[in-house]
């Protein structure tokens, strides 16, 4: 087979015109609408993975606002609490210190009117006794006034035995 | 997709019709025009068989789906004509194929007007006025005619316009669906990754992302009318498409002229002033440049025509084991042998249809990706393809 005369210029004329034909039919009518609708849906495709992206980095950031806030609600409450428990304990603590006080004070009030009645019930015996001694030096007087130096000594005997 | 089978159905009868029409013509007013040759005329002998494959490698005036012979010892082709559109000394003629009666020999003569035809070797030729028969010189060669500007619908024509519509009507099919989804189903689901191949392993790595749509539309074409012309060459229609010197030249040319017009200053510039080498090298390098510039589509248009040519010699030649090699292995160990030894090589050639296409595509886009880069990328290049090279020799 010689290659050149295998060669038809009539096949090649042919091809050629077809070619031209079906590159520009076939890329008007096929490759131009096909290319940019692989392309649009290529873009498409990308946007929205770039959208959910962005919907994850957002969902973390609001997750890690909300923890944040938390945080900072358990970190409060526990203040609160303990700000309530040494209030509580304050406040016991007060109390007691208060009950004390009064009942210190009623304690020392009562010993002092104890205090003062037994002076007063003293000072009263004793003017009672005085009014005895009186009542008895007199009767004794009366009975015997000769004997008053043996009286008297009598009475300070009874006097200091009527001590109390 | 009810209306995709229909059409299919619509065309399938009409071929039909066509070559049953023919053949009952044959019987017609054929019959007297057959030649009687010893044995029917049956591909029997080892020449026969190389004459048969020689000529099926070559173009054909009409469309021959098989030949046989009757029991009058008659031979029989059923096909149908192609219509035959020459230029010739008496201006433009137009007549069917049929008016050959299937000779390429030269015995049949065609009057039309003032001119006559005969075809031979599948040419076509004009006898000389004054002429009543064909007479040779010393190389067999027609020394009383010429041959004649034939812009014929040959099989080769007819296949390559088949193989367009197929294209056409697939992926204006693919691209009418884009319009209402954004995913195709059906065929287009099929379709479309093989153009996303084309573009994104062919087109945009070797052209580059700013450059690459430019191109888009003939790589395209180029990748898919050659695959699907190597695939119509597997078929029993026996096309030849892409085995024709004259179609892998015009596809070559294309890429040729497309490089050279989109080549920008720095391509020139490597041509003709290599940068960075002294002066006496560019000067050597000019004529290598140069040179190169045509070897490169020339290697595009051999490439592809000789693994089509060869696969199809190979097939053809492993059918005709069932006749060559009868008188060792019999009847049924040669038919045996034969069509095991044609399934291979025909899964085979499967691959190289695709693996074809996808070569010219892909050196076509390099060369265009080589022309218009902005900086030297000739030595990546050269490794790739080479790279392509040695995988396209792994698998034939």
């Amino acid at each position: 087979m010689n290659l050149l005369e295998d060669f038809s210029p009539g096949l090649f004329f042919m091809q050629a015109i077809i070619l031209i034909i079906l590159i520009v039919l076939l890329g008007k009518f096929a490759w131009k609408p096909i290319l940019s609708a692989l392309s649009e849906r290529e873009e498409g495709i990308e946007s929205a993975l770039k959208a959910a992206e962005n919907a994850k980095l957002e969902m973390a950031r609001l997750e890690a606002s909300n923890e944040a806030a938390a945080q900072d609600a358990r970190a409060q409450r526990d203040e609160m609490l303990k700000d309530a428990r040494e209030i509580k304990e304050q406040m016991i603590a007060d109390a007691a210190g208060q009950a004390q006080e009064k009942a210190d004070k009623i304690i020392a009030s009562a010993q002092e009117a104890i205090e003062s009645e037994k002076k007063a019930a003293l000072a009263d015996i004793k003017s009672q006794v005085a009014d005895l001694s009186l009542d008895i030096a007199e009767k004794v007087t009366r009975k015997e006034l000769s004997e008053k130096d043996a009286q008297l000594a009598l009475i300070d005997k009874m006097l200091a035995e009527a001590n109390i | 997709m009810f209306t995709a089978y229909l059409k299919t159905a619509f065309f399938a009868l009409i071929l039909t019709a066509f070559a049953t029409a023919q053949a009952q013509d044959n019987h017609g007013d054929v019959d007297h025009h057959e030649q009687v040759v010893a044995d029917g005329g049956k591909v029997n002998t080892k020449e026969e068989i190389k004459s048969y494959i020689e000529h099926h490698l070559q173009d054909s005036h009409d469309f021959h789906l098989f030949s046989y012979t009757n029991d009058a010892n008659e031979r029989k082709h059923i096909g149908f004509p192609l219509p035959v559109m020459v230029w010739s000394s008496a201006g433009p003629k137009f007549f069917l194929s049929s008016k050959f009666h299937h000779d390429d020999n030269a015995q049949v003569l065609v009057k039309e007007g003032d001119a006559t035809f005969f075809k031979l070797h599948s040419k076509i030729y004009e006898l000389e006025s004054g002429a009543a028969a064909v007479s040779y010189d010393g190389d067999h060669h027609p020394s009383n005619a010429h041959k004649v500007f034939d812009f014929s619908i040959t099989k080769s024509v007819f296949g390559l316009l088949a193989v367009g519509l197929i294209i056409f009507l697939l992926f204006r099919s693919l691209a009418r669906q884009y319009k209402t989804k954004s995913i195709p189903t059906g065929v287009g689901r099929v379709l479309e990754p093989l153009v996303l191949y084309v573009r994104d392993e062919i087109a945009r790595p070797n052209i580059g992302e700013n450059k690459y749509k430019k191109f888009m539309p003939y790589l395209l074409t180029v990748f898919f009318l050659i695959w699907i012309s190597n695939l119509l060459g597997l078929t029993p229609f026996g096309f030849n498409i892409t085995g024709q010197i004259a179609i892998t030249s015009c596809l070559a040319l294309f890429t040729f002229f497309i490089v050279q017009f989109s080549a920008n200053k720095d391509y020139w510039k490597h041509i003709f002033w290599m940068p960075d080498v002294p002066v006496l090298m560019k000067i050597v390098l000019i004529p290598i440049e140069l040179l190169g510039i045509f070897t490169k589509p020339f290697s595009l248009l051999i490439r592809l025509f000789a693994n089509i040519t060869a696969g199809h010699f190979v097939v053809m030649s492993l059918i005709a084991l069932m006749i060559t090699l009868k008188a060792q292995f019999g009847a049924v160990g040669s038919t045996g042998l034969s069509v095991v030894l044609t399934l291979f090589i025909s899964v085979i050639e499967v691959l190289v249809a695709f693996l074809q296409a996808f070569i010219f595509t892909m050196l076509s886009s390099l060369f265009i990706g080589m022309a218009v880069a902005e900086h030297d990328h000739h030595e990546h290049a050269g490794t790739e393809e080479d790279d392509v090279d040695e995988v396209r020799e792994r698998f034939i």
